[in-house]
């Protein structure tokens, strides 16, 4: 018994594709300011470079590599939704998963590597944003991966195909905070 | 728009319900009926404001007579007084103004104003009370976990927040902080919900200005929150991992800056003002225009003067750091900017005031809490001018002038609000009519108290009175007894006020039990909520005859008309006024 309310669409886009838009607002202005706040120390504090300078671009450049490939997969994943083909739609997912899964492993390797060589996030306060903006931007890739699984799920059934897009303009979301990342914690010496 | 059909299986919602789904209290606890989620947030709300103002009888008490054994509390130490004033803030703040003001009539009023059956995400609703609901039970476990509750300010200040070793309260000021976190991201759940239901599910024939203002009210200070409250929500972890793994963000020794988090907690505090008032202001143009019988004076200027406010609200949070070591030019760019947003408040008054000029007025108990909010906002307005501009806010700042302008801005928000909400739509919700005489009573006995109390304070402040003193006694330059005798006359116009809450609470039990049955429209009304039953049933309307909209919801008196109202679902004759 759903709700008439669930139902209607004054506007003409799916509330489904509203909700995520705001919820990405929303998301938005979390990392903005927690970016925000990371810039205008980094702008005071030019000697935050010795401590950057001991992150390691590529093993950064590849983890934007693999989140962008799983972009792209999630983009065909909602083209073969678009067509009904949920059962592609949901290989394409399955990929975009197994990228999700690369970048987290990638991350622990890098974490790991980092930590036993005495940069934990306590070390300053460069490496407090380090930690802190790549561990929020994880948990995303974690939330986005485990709500993946399940609309693959679905879809491999060609049940909720329209959440095969909305699932994607999360994971878009997700890939664009790491490119604010990637250059503003590796590349910045 | 092409309404869609309606599910045969659906039947008659308010006769079958009843015999499937969980029962009894489980009902309650797990319904996902936007109209039962209101009541959650209503009586949690009403909860956190007994123990709110509790705590401020408590610090009162000490202020007037200190050292006094506080009957039903005790001797107060001052480590409880910083307990007490930090946690009033905090909880009258985000656990009473904005669950009733926001989330209660939010809740309530929406999907029955805009002609739909329930929000859009019923589901998502429920989550957002009940992560609601476990913000609450952490809030007040911070109270009384070793150490004490969270002493630091509402404002929760670095280094004073962000070190055990300076505020002594280590568990307290954790669950503080992870309290008012929670309460954010269930607020964020029911700010998309809101924005979501007004944009896509409105009755077919409702266009953008013939929704309600209340409405549009509160989906603006939803937005203005969501897009507010991130910054903070990064500071928040941020704080959190200062305080329990060592990380120093807010700590200048090892490279970061304690003002910092200043500017995300304003950057969130000074909209977070708006996100208050607009459900308020929106509560009260309704009343007033009821009960004026008269059409809401310029309409599409209010919308655009509320976005105006809403942008604007994003560029003035600095005039809270003048004294914090700011750049000087910064503070002018500030002053002129929150000396700007005044313009569009006052223009709303205005638009009030002129939505009630030559109307045929009703003093209503719901009508005069509304007449009052206006009243009292405005003296809250006005003092602030003083403490936006940084040259008189130097002189000010953390005096009891400060505290005195905050309540006078909030406390209309949010008592004098919610009392205007809640007599007026208690008929719609309950479905029984209030005791007006004890309504009234009621009023008087809250209103002329309020002032008594602040009235006092903003004198003190003038005086030079610094505040978060614990007790004056210990500083013989501010403890003249003039000043003494003024705070005593505060701490009496307070239990005065408090008491009388007593005939509310009656009055409200005795009209559930024994008050007249609320017709449909009590008030004549135009607004759609009106055209149901009282109280709504599950779905607000049978599913086979939803409302449709024809118009506005502020034609009153229109001339040729019979009645003073037209009711929004009416259609008009063939050839007759409004065709």
């Amino acid at each position: 018994m759903r709700p008439i309310a669930t139902t209607r669409a004054a506007t003409g886009i799916a509330t489904g594709k509203l909700a995520v838009w705001w919820v990405l607002a929303s998301e938005v202005v979390i990392f903005g300011g927690l970016l925000a706040s990371y810039v205008m120390h980094r702008l005071g504090h030019p000697e935050w470079a010795d401590a950057a300078i001991h992150t390691d671009v590529r093993i950064g450049a590849f983890n934007t590599f693999v989140l962008l490939s799983s972009s792209l997969t999630a983009v065909l994943a909602h083209q073969a939704a678009e067509r009904g083909d949920g059962k592609k739609a949901a290989r394409y997912l399955y990929w975009t998963i197994f990228g999700a899964v690369t970048f987290l492993g990638v991350k622990t390797f890098e974490w790991y590597t980092e930590i036993t060589h005495g940069y934990t996030i306590t070390s300053n306060t460069f490496w407090s944003f380090y930690y802190s903006a790549a561990g929020l931007h994880a948990l995303h890739v974690i939330a986005g991966a485990v709500i993946m699984a399940i609309v693959a799920r679905d879809a491999a059934r060609n049940r909720q195909l329209h959440r095969v897009e909305l699932i994607g303009i999360y994971w878009h979301f997700v890939d664009i905070v790491w490119i604010f990342l990637f250059p503003l914690l590796y590349i910045a010496k | 728009m092409v309404e869609p059909a309606v599910d045969l299986t659906h039947g008659h919602p308010h006769e079958d319900h009843a015999h499937h789904g969980p029962q009894g209290i489980m009902k309650y606890l797990w319904s996902t009926d936007h109209k039962v989620i209101a009541m959650q947030y209503m009586f949690t709300g009403m909860f956190m404001a007994l123990i709110g103002g509790f705590m401020a009888y408590v610090f009162r008490m000490q202020l007037a007579f200190p050292g006094m054994n506080v009957p039903g509390f005790g001797m107060v130490s001052p480590g409880e007084y910083n307990a007490l004033v930090t946690n009033h803030g905090t909880i009258m703040i985000f656990w009473v103004a904005m669950p009733v003001l926001l989330a209660a009539f939010g809740n309530y009023l929406i999907p029955l104003m805009v002609g739909a059956d329930d929000m859009v995400f019923p589901k998502v609703n429920r989550l957002s009370y009940q992560i609601f609901f476990l913000s609450t039970v952490v809030i007040l476990a911070s109270l009384v976990v070793e150490g004490g509750g969270f002493a630091g300010a509402w404002t929760a200040y670095p280094p004073l927040s962000a070190d055990e070793t300076y505020n002594l309260t280590p568990l307290g000021s954790t669950l503080w902080l992870v309290g008012v976190g929670l309460e954010f991201v269930a607020f964020l759940l029911g700010g998309i919900n809101f924005i979501t239901t007004l944009m896509n599910s409105r009755a077919p024939g409702m266009r953008a200005f013939d929704v309600p203002i209340v409405v549009w009210m509160i989906v603006v200070a939803s937005i203005l929150f969501m897009l507010s409250v991130g910054p903070l929500l990064a500071g928040a972890i941020m704080l959190l991992f200062d305080q329990t793994i060592g990380t120093g963000f807010f700590n200048p020794a090892t490279g970061g800056d304690p003002i910092l988090w200043q500017h995300l907690f304003w950057f969130f505090g000074h909209p977070e003002v708006y996100v208050v008032l607009l459900p308020a202001m929106g509560v009260v143009i309704e009343i007033i225009t009821t009960f004026a019988r008269k059409k809401v004076f310029a309409y599409r200027t209010v919308i655009f003067t509320v976005v105006a406010i809403g942008v604007l609200s994003f560029f003035v949070w600095a005039h809270h750091q003048f004294i914090a070591g700011i750049d000087p030019r910064m503070a002018n760019i500030f002053t002129i900017t929150t000396l700007l947003i005044s313009v569009p408040m006052a223009e709303l008054c205005f638009v009030y005031i002129a939505t009630l000029y030559r109307g045929s007025i009703t003093l209503s108990t719901p009508m005069l809490w509304a007449l009052a909010f206006v009243a009292e906002f405005l003296i809250g307005g006005v003092t602030g001018i003083f403490l936006g501009a940084a040259g008189a806010d130097v002189y000010f700042h953390d005096t009891y002038f400060v505290l005195a302008h905050f309540h006078y801005t909030f406390f209309p928000i949010a008592i004098i609000g919610t009392f205007a909400a809640f007599t007026y739509w208690f008929p719609k919700m309950f479905g029984k009519m209030m005791d007006e005489r004890l309504g009234k009573w009621h009023f008087w006995l809250t209103i002329i108290p309020f002032n008594m109390i602040f009235i006092p304070l903003f004198v003190l402040g003038m005086g030079g009175q610094h505040r978060r003193i614990y007790n004056y006694e210990h500083f013989p330059e501010l403890a003249i007894p003039w000043f003494q005798d003024m705070r005593q006359l505060a701490t009496y116009s307070l239990l005065i006020m408090l008491g009388a809450q007593f005939i509310f609470f009656y009055n409200c039990f005795k009209s559930w039990r024994s008050g007249a049955r609320a017709s449909r429209n009590p008030w004549k009304a135009n607004s759609l909520e009106w055209t149901t039953e009282s109280p709504p049933p599950h779905g607000n309307w049978h599913p086979d005859d939803m409302p449709v909209v024809y118009r506005g919801p502020y034609e009153y008196s229109v001339p040729d008309r019979e009645d003073d109202y037209w009711p929004q679902n009416e259609p008009a004759l063939k050839g007759g006024p409004g065709e």
